[in-house]
């Protein structure tokens, strides 16, 4: 799977990733762009790293980065990838654009010990406003317009919140962001992007 | 064939081995003879080193030509990748190519004259395998004083000589690059491989293997293999796109002439072969293929057998290749996987099937070239 939003992927994202990497971790990052994630968490945490990412393009700039990279299509799921192989798996930005949302949460607790996911919050105050007047929000985080939009999955907070609950799956830490920092108030409304620490 | 960027005109070079080689089969060989060549130049601290392992009809002619009045006749069969600006960059890398054991390009094989007889082995040339023409080329590399390879590179069987580089000699060698290759064959594989030795063992020529000495070779037999080995080489979609249905004479004949342009393709393809190629060389070739299991050991277990490997691993396999398919290479990258190896995989949408890996698409090349210039810096 390629990932639209790799330049849009800031730095508070990979800190605060960061802090939840053990120094030598095996990681997986699914849909991992050009890799500057891992390249970041290689130089900051000297893990193993590697990445799935679908677009060629992306793939030579992965190993231009010094990232392991493997061109699996995500739509396929993890198969390739054993019980608890790695540390953390992550998805940034990257979990409204696959189809099959709950087998592929469940296939990284599978394969990782921890998943992290980050998302565009749908019901970031913008964005409702948007809809109240009438058309589909259009913002730094959802960028493109509804016809040519690689996303296929729309989504709050609460509503992923919601799915975590009803399957099971643990939420070991949520933090959320607008503008590249913290919000700590009703981040359902005011956040423009979550971050989430999940185990099975 | 102007290119630039081409190592130019090169010259092959023969290194001599007096010592016995002991190979898998039992039998031994009491000295050897390989035929290689070089490109670029070797760093003091002979660390930019790479081989360039070939498949079944290539050679240690990996880049360059020999004849300057005729170079596009007389270049090397990788030379889209090898030269000075080329992914794998002669400006960086100390590039061998090397004819292996077996061969019938100058290195000893069936072709040799047998000390033991003084004429050529033919048939009594012993079967060689992947693992012995790696142990072979490991004497190369000693001999060239090289402790250990920055990559070992190579297509198809060529991908399988490197594979056996990181098992046999994790110490010598920091990278794999493997490509449209496979962790063994399957049973249609050896089953191809299998009509092309019966169509070489069946010729009326072939004379037991010891042809040269009634001054014949089984041309009927190689040319039939080739054709069969061609068809593997492609994909259906390019072969329909190459050649469809297109009748040669633009009108049906009724007769078993050549009909269809791909009848004639397969035919010049088989002929040319016939010309240039040994017939024992090519039937051990496709033992040596049918052999490489590396599994075997472990009991089929691919995961086990690759806990030895200690280098970084590039894999790459293209879409449309049905004799190794991307599902092949898959079970590489798996394998690697399980062990904790660090590993890149590129499946590279391509039409031109198993060939794929000898033509410069722009994704194939640029990937593998990324990888390699990591390698170098």
């Amino acid at each position: 799977m390629s990932s639209p939003h790799t330049s849009m992927r800031g730095r508070f994202d990979f800190e605060s990733i960061a802090r939840w990497i053990v120094p030598g971790e095996r990681v997986l990052d699914l849909g991992c762009g050009d890799g500057a994630l891992l390249a970041f968490l290689k130089r900051e945490k000297n893990i193993l790293g590697h990445g799935v990412e679908l677009d060629p393009d992306n793939l030579t700039a992965c190993i231009r980065n010094g990232v392991n990279v493997l061109q699996f299509d995500l739509e396929h799921g993890l198969s390739s990838f054993e019980d608890g192989a790695f540390d953390h798996v992550i998805m940034s930005l990257s979990l409204q654009t696959v189809r099959h949302t709950v087998p592929l949460l469940h296939e990284m607790l599978r394969v990782g010990r921890e998943a992290v996911v980050s998302f565009p919050n749908f019901g970031f105050k913008p964005h409702r406003e948007a809809i109240a007047a009438g058309r589909m929000p259009v913002s730094k985080h959802l960028p493109y317009q509804w016809f040519d939009t690689p996303n296929v999955r729309f989504f709050t907070i609460a509503d992923f919140d919601a799915l975590c609950a009803n399957e099971r799956i643990q939420i070991r830490e949520r933090l959320a962001f607008a503008y590249g920092e913290l919000v700590n108030a009703n981040p359902n409304l005011n956040a423009e992007v979550a971050l989430y620490r999940l185990g099975g | 064939m102007n290119d630039f960027r081409s190592v130019g005109r090169v010259t092959p070079q023969v290194a001599r081995f007096d010592e016995e080689i002991p190979l898998q089969s039992g039998a031994s060989l009491l000295g050897f003879t390989l035929v290689y060549e070089t490109y670029g130049t070797l760093n003091a601290a002979g660390t930019n080193a790479v081989l360039v392992c070939h498949a079944l009809s290539g050679n240690h002619h990996v880049a360059g030509f020999y004849d300057p009045q005729r170079p596009g006749k007389t270049v090397g069969w990788w030379d889209n990748l090898v030269g000075p600006g080329k992914p794998l960059d002669t400006e960086r890398f100390f590039v061998v190519g090397v004819n292996n054991l077996g061969g019938c390009h100058g290195s000893t094989g069936p072709m040799s004259v047998n000390p033991g007889t003084g004429k050529p082995y033919g048939a009594d040339f012993p079967l060689v395998t992947v693992e012995d023409w790696v142990d072979a080329q490991a004497r190369l590399a000693d001999y060239l004083g090289i402790d250990a390879w920055a990559a070992v590179i190579g297509g198809s069987l060529g991908g399988m000589q490197a594979l056996q580089w990181t098992l046999a000699y994790p110490e010598r060698v920091r990278h794999g690059v493997v490509i449209a290759s496979a962790p063994k064959l399957s049973a249609q594989n050896i089953a191809f491989n299998e009509v092309a030795r019966q169509a070489i063992l069946s010729d009326p020529d072939f004379h037991g293997g010891h042809y040269y000495e009634h001054g014949v070779i089984p041309r009927r037999g190689l040319r039939l293999a080739r054709m069969v080995g061609h068809i593997t080489y492609l994909s259906d979609d390019q072969m329909a796109e190459k050649f469809g249905r297109q009748l040669k004479h633009g009108r049906r004949s009724f007769h078993y002439e050549v009909e269809f342009e791909i009848e004639s393709y397969l035919r010049h393809q088989g002929d040319k072969f016939a010309e240039t190629f040994d017939a024992n060389t090519y039937l051990l070739i496709t033992k040596a293929l049918d052999y490489f299991d590396p599994a075997f050991a472990c009991e089929g277990d691919l995961r086990a057998a690759f806990a030895r490997t200690r280098a970084k691993f590039f894999v790459a396999s293209f879409t449309t290749d049905w004799r190794f398919a991307p599902e092949r290479g898959r079970e590489i990258v798996r394998a690697l996987l399980h062990n904790g190896r660090e590993v890149s995989y590129a499946e590279i949408e391509c039409a031109a099937g198993h060939d794929s890996f000898l033509l410069d698409d722009p994704h194939y090349h640029q990937a593998l070239a990324a990888y390699l210039q990591g390698i170098a810096s």
